[in-house]
This record gives C-alpha cells, sequence and structure tokens, in this order.
C-alpha cells in the first residue's frame, strides 16, 4: 500500500544529543581500514587545523541512521521495514564530526514517491552540535520492495 | 582545512590514484560492530539466501566508506570533503573463502565548480566481480 503523502515535510523532534568519543572514531576508522592519522592522531589533526580527531566522512550515517528510526518506526506512516533496502546515500558537510561533539539529529520526511508499487521514502537527518552549529545533513533514500501480490 | 593538493594543479579528466579494498567475512563482522548495523544478511549466509540474496553482502555503507579513500587519501585532510553521496546499484557479494570479495575503486576530476572557493567535483566507480556496485557516485572537494 502507498504509504501518506501527507507525511512529506513533517519533522520529528531533536534526538538526544550523542557524544562523541575518540575510541569510538578510532574503532569506526579501523573497521573501514583506514590508517589517516587524522582519525586516530590528535596531534595530526591539530597539524591540519582540527581541535582534536576527526572522524571518516560516512562515520556520522550511524548517528543519523538511528535517528531516523523514528520515521522508519512511526506506525502511523506504516512502512514495512522488511521490504526496506537503502537506494541512495548524500552528506553535505560543514565542518568535520570531532572527538567531544555532542550531536542531535532532526529528522524530516522530504519525499515519498510511489514506483512501480515500490515505495521510495527520502529522509534528510540535519546534525547539529552542542552549540547548535550545523555541522552535517544526512539524506537517505529508502525503498520499501513491493509485496508479493500487490 | 588543509589540503594537500593545489585547485591550480588540476583539470578534468585528473585522475586520482586507484585503490583496491579486499573484504572478508572478517572485514563483515568488525563493520557491523564499529557501526551498530547487525543485519543478518551482512553475516549469516542462511538468512541471506532465505531473502532471495546470493549469499552475504557487504554493508553498502561500508563499500560507501572504502570508496571515499580514493579522494582523502589523495587530498590528505578528510576534511576537504564537503559533499559525498552514492547509489547503491549492486551488492558487493561476500563468499565464505580465502579470498572475500574486492571493491576497485578508480576516480577522476570531473568539473572544477567553484574558483573561489576552489571546489572540484570528483565522479567514483566502485567495481566488485566486474559489476558497477556504487552509481552517482560523486564527491565535492575543496583543494588549497
Amino acid at each position: 500500500m502507498a504509504l501518506d503523502q501527507s507525511f512529506v515535510g513533517r519533522t520529528y523532534p531533536p534526538t538526544a544529543p550523542y557524544e562523541v568519543g575518540r575510541e569510538k572514531i578510532r574503532e569506526f576508522a579501523e573497521a573501514v581500514g583506514d590508517a589517516n592519522p587524522a582519525y586516530t592522531d590528535p596531534e595530526a589533526a591539530k597539524a591540519l587545523g582540527h581541535p582534536d580527531v576527526i572522524a571518516p566522512p560516512t562515520f556520522v550515517f550511524a548517528i543519523t541512521f538511528k535517528a531516523a528510526g523514528v520515521v522508519i518506526e512511526d506506525p502511523q506512516l506504516g512502512l514495512d521495514y522488511s521490504r526496506v533496502v537503502h537506494g541512495d546515500q548524500k552528506f553535505a558537510y560543514n565542518r568535520p564530526v570531532r572527538a567531544g561533539d555532542r550531536l542531535t539529529v532532526t529528522s524530516t520526511i522530504e519525499a515519498i514517491k510511489s514506483l512501480a508499487g515500490n515505495d521510495i521514502l527520502d529522509i534528510r537527518g540535519e546534525v547539529h552540535d552542542e552549540a547548535g552549529e550545523h555541522v552535517v545533513t544526512a539524506f537517505t533514500k529508502l525503498v520499501a520492495r513491493a509485496a508479493e501480490g500487490e | 582545512m588543509s589540503a594537500k593538493i593545489r585547485y591550480e594543479d588540476v583539470e578534468p579528466g585528473t585522475e586520482l590514484p586507484a585503490q583496491s579494498f579486499p573484504v572478508s567475512r572478517a572485514t563483515l563482522v568488525q563493520y557491523a560492530g564499529a557501526s551498530g548495523d547487525f543485519n543478518p544478511i551482512h553475516w549469516n549466509e542462511k538468512f541471506a539466501k532465505e531473502v532471495g540474496l546470493p549469499d552475504v553482502i557487504a554493508h553498502g555503507m561500508f563499500t560507501m566508506a572504502a570508496a571515499i579513500r580514493v579522494v582523502t587519501d589523495w587530498v590528505g585532510d578528510p576534511a576537504a570533503v564537503v559533499e559525498y553521496g552514492v547509489r547503491f546499484t549492486k551488492p558487493v557479494v561476500v563468499p565464505n573463502d580465502e579470498t572475500g570479495a574486492l571493491v576497485e575503486v578508480s576516480a577522476k576530476v570531473a568539473a572544477k565548480l567553484d574558483d573561489e572557493a576552489r571546489t572540484v567535483r570528483v565522479d567514483l566507480t566502485a567495481m566488485s566481480a566486474g559489476q558497477k556496485v556504487l552509481g552517482m557516485s560523486r564527491a565535492v572537494v575543496a583543494l588549497a
């Protein structure tokens, strides 16, 4: 069943702050095999002009996708998550995420489309730091494949 | 932000050094833990096949993270990446054997966008087992 178009533009309340730790960044950088010292060595990060170690570009997805759970699990929207695949992902950065950040995410439904029985949902996650400054925006496109027999 | 590549030194068509990233089942387990994405299609062969996949597949976000290394290793400071987007076109299938899968990433400067902001658009190509696994894979990068 097609998703309700009236949800387009709906914004959900901001999440509780996520505190970015140096060791979590290190764990992520190691998991993607990325030895860039800006991720693990505060001195190397400072030499590049950053106040502390920074996170790899896609690190923030773990935070924004968890935040998108309020949309995905919204019973009123009724998305069938068992049929969902990740279609597109994009990030627009104002600055890199860094250790010590306390980040909140505000999720908004940007678009709902129906294409050949598939529901396509665009979610925008605005990430702000504790001072209220914009850090990065994550654009996530989810595709709920058509159920059999529809 | 301190990129080590100068805006003046690149032109549309400038190629970035290509890289290949091996992906094994162990890689996926490690990425699952680090990212918090424990979807069983990324580690449980039985489950993956039950939902119609040929085998366990890599996290799309792992492939996205690997691909941008071609840009961040080239430019030095990862903060030079001001925009990055991909489309997940085909899964990276990861067999349970000695070799696993290989993601091969190449990239080139597609356009110089803004002489003042010194930004360029880099187009990336990511292949695995002869198939394009990322589409519309583009980064905007601020150079020195």
